[in-house]
C-alpha cells in the first residue's frame, strides 16, 4: 500500500503526464496543419482546392444570415446603451463613435468568432470525430494520405479567409444597426451620424479587428481538429468532444482576444 | 532483387505491444507466405486486430521487428512507410469509405494521391476496379446509399486501386449475410488466383477460413498457439485450437470457496 503522500504525488504525476501528452498532441496538430497548409504546397503537394471552396461555402457563406442578424441587433443594443449614458451629458452624437469603435475593434471579430465556433468548430470536431470512429482516418493513413492534409488544411484555409471576411461584414451591419437606431429613435441627423463615424474610425481600428479575426479562425480550426482526432470510442464520445470543442474554442478565442488587445494597446 | 528468393512476404519477430499498461501481444513471431492467403484466427480480444494494425504500420510496437519484403517497417519514418503503403491495400471492417465522396471518388482517392494521371485515365482505372468487384454502374452513388456488402466491395475496389502486392482484410464477413459473405470469399480467392496477391485475412468465421485459407495463424491471449497449413489445423491436438474449431464454450469452474470469495468481492 502506498502512503497518502505517495498516492498524492502519484496522482499529481499521472495528471501532469496526461496533460503533457495532450500538449504534445495539440502542438503536433498545429505543426502538421501549418506544414501541410503552407510548406508542402511549395514542395509540390497541392492543397485540395475543391474541398477548400466547399468549406468556405459551409463555414463562411452559410453563416452570413446569422452573422447579419446578430450584428444588426448588437449594433442597435450598443447604440441604445450608449445613448442611455451619453444623453445625461448632452453628448448624444458620440453614440456614433462608441458604436463604430467598439464594433470594429472588439465586437465584430468576437461575435463572428463565437458564431463560427458554434457552427463550424463543432462541425469540424463532429466530422473528424465520426471519421475517426468509423476507421476512415485510419483508411486515409493506409492509403498514404495524411489526414491533417486531407481534412484540416481545407478547413484552416477556409476559416483564415472567411473569418476576416465575415468580420468586415459584421462590422458594416453592426454600424448600420447603430445608425438605424440613432437616426430614428434618438433623432441624430443621418449625415451627422455618418460624418461622426467616419471621423471616429481609423484604419487601424478595422485592421486590428481583422488581425484578431484571422487568429480566431486558426484557433477555432485547430481546437475542432484536435478534439476530433482525440475521439477513440463511438458516438457518445463524438458528442462529448463536439461540446468540448465549442467550449474550448470560445475560451481560447477570449484568451487570444485579451492577448491581442493588450498587444495593440501598447504597440499601435 | 531478393524478392524472387524470399518466400515470405512478411516476417514478424518478437512483436510486443501495449495499450497503456496492458500487454496485448506477448512477443509473437510469425511469417506470412508470399502469394498465398493467410488467415489470422482467434477469439475476440486475442489481439488479432492489433496485430493487423501493426502489419500496416498504423500502430508502432513496443518491441520487435516487422519485416515487409525484408525491410523493417517498425523502424521507418512516415515518408518511407508511405512508400511501402503504396504496395498495400486494406479493407477495413466497416469498409471505411469516406461518406462525403462518391464511390468513384473513393476508389480514385489513392490513385490521385500517388499517381499523376489525367482524369480520363483515372476514371478508366476506377471503372475497371469497380467492375472487378461487381459494382459497375454504382460510380456516382454515395456510401450511405449502398448496402453493407456493397460497401465492402467498394472498399475492396479502393484497396486494390493501385494493384497492391499485399492485401489485408479486417473481418471481411462481419455483419454480412452468408450469401454476401460467400461472394466476398470468392472475390478473395479470385484475387489470389488471378493476380497472385499476398492476402492476410483477420477473422473468426470458421466457414470462411476453410474456404479461403492456405495458411493459418491462430492467436490466443496475445500468443501464437498455431501456425501452419489448413490440414494441420484440422488435425491439431492443441486444446485451445480444438475448442475454437468445435465451437465449445469456455467453461470456467470455480470451487465453492473461490466463488464465495468472488461474490463478496474479496
Amino acid at each position: 500500500m502506498p502512503s497518502k503522500t505517495e498516492a498524492f504525488f502519484g496522482s499529481v504525476g499521472r495528471r501532469v503526464i496526461l496533460f503533457g501528452r495532450d500538449v504534445h498532441y495539440a502542438s503536433k496538430i498545429i505543426n502538421d496543419a501549418f506544414y501541410w497548409t503552407f510548406v508542402s504546397p511549395v514542395k509540390g503537394k497541392p492543397v485540395r482546392v475543391r474541398a477548400t471552396i466547399s468549406e468556405i461555402v459551409k463555414a463562411g457563406y452559410n453563416a452570413v444570415p446569422i452573422v447579419a442578424v446578430i450584428s444588426l441587433f448588437v449594433g442597435i443594443i450598443l447604440a441604445l446603451q450608449a445613448a442611455y449614458q451619453l444623453k445625461r451629458v448632452g453628448a448624444l452624437i458620440y453614440v456614433a463613435n462608441l458604436v463604430g469603435v467598439s464594433i470594429t475593434r472588439e465586437l465584430g471579430p468576437i461575435l463572428t468568432a463565437i458564431i463560427v465556433a458554434g457552427r463550424s468548430g463543432s462541425a469540424f470536431a463532429a466530422e473528424i470525430g465520426s471519421m475517426k470512429s468509423a476507421e476512415e482516418v485510419d483508411a486515409l493513413v493506409t492509403m498514404g494520405i495524411n489526414p491533417v492534409r486531407f481534412l484540416v488544411t481545407p478547413k484552416l484555409l477556409a476559416l483564415m479567409f472567411m473569418l476576416p471576411a465575415l468580420t468586415v461584414f459584421a462590422d458594416m451591419i453592426g454600424i448600420f444597426g447603430g445608425f438605424l437606431l440613432s437616426t430614428t429613435v434618438i433623432g441624430i441627423h443621418p449625415y451627422n451620424y455618418f460624418q461622426q463615424s467616419v471621423n471616429a474610425l481609423l484604419v487601424k481600428d478595422v485592421m486590428t479587428g481583422l488581425v484578431k479575426a484571422w487568429a480566431f479562425g486558426i484557433v477555432i480550426t485547430i481546437v475542432g481538429a484536435y478534439q476530433g482526432f482525440k475521439v477513440e470510442g463511438g458516438a457518445e464520445e463524438v458528442g462529448r468532444r463536439t461540446t468540448a470543442s465549442v467550449v474550448a474554442s470560445i475560451f481560447l478565442v477570449i484568451v487570444f482576444d485579451l492577448f491581442f488587445t493588450t498587444l495593440f494597446y501598447y504597440f499601435t | 532483387m531478393m524478392s524472387a528468393v524470399m518466400e515470405n512476404a512478411i516476417e514478424v519477430t518478437g512483436l510486443r505491444t501495449h495499450y497503456g499498461q496492458r500487454e496485448i501481444l506477448k512477443g509473437i513471431s510469425i511469417a506470412i507466405p508470399r502469394g498465398k492467403t493467410s488467415v489470422i484466427l482467434g477469439g475476440s480480444g486475442c489481439g488479432k486486430s492489433t496485430l493487423l494494425k501493426h502489419l500496416i504500420g498504423l500502430l508502432r510496437p513496443t518491441a520487435g521487428k516487422i519485416a515487409i519484403n525484408g525491410r523493417d517497417i517498425a523502424a521507418m519514418d512516415e515518408e518511407e512507410l508511405n512508400r511501402v503503403r503504396r504496395k498495400m491495400g486494406m479493407l477495413f471492417q466497416g469498409a471505411a469509405l469516406l461518406n462525403s465522396l462518391t464511390v468513384a471518388e473513393n476508389v480514385a482517392l489513392p490513385i490521385r494521391e500517388h499517381a499523376r494521371l489525367n482524369e480520363s485515365t483515372v476514371m478508366i482505372m476506377v471503372r475497371m476496379k469497380l467492375d472487378l468487384v461487381g459494382l459497375s454502374g454504382f460510380e456516382n452513388f454515395y456510401p450511405s446509399q449502398l448496402s453493407g456488402g456493397m460497401k465492402k466491395r467498394a472498399g475492396l475496389a479502393r484497396a486494390i486501386a493501385l494493384d497492391p502486392e499485399l492485401l489485408f482484410f479486417d473481418e471481411p464477413s462481419a455483419g454480412l449475410d452468408p450469401v454476401t459473405a460467400a461472394g466476398l470469399d470468392d472475390l478473395i480467392l479470385k484475387l489470389r488466383n488471378v493476380f497472385g496477391i499476398t492476402i492476410v485475412v483477420v477473422t473468426h468465421e470458421l466457414p470462411s477460413v476453410f474456404t479461403i485459407a492456405d495458411y493459418v495463424i491462430m492467436l490466443d491471449a496475445g500468443e501464437v498457439i498455431f501456425s501452419g497449413i489448413l490440414d494441420d489445423l484440422r488435425n491439431s491436438q492443441n486444446e485451445r485450437v480444438r475448442m475454437f474449431l468445435e465451437r465449445r464454450p469456455e467453461t470456467k469452474t470455480y470451487s465453492p470457496d473461490d466463488y464465495f470469495r468472488f461474490i463478496v468481492g474479496d
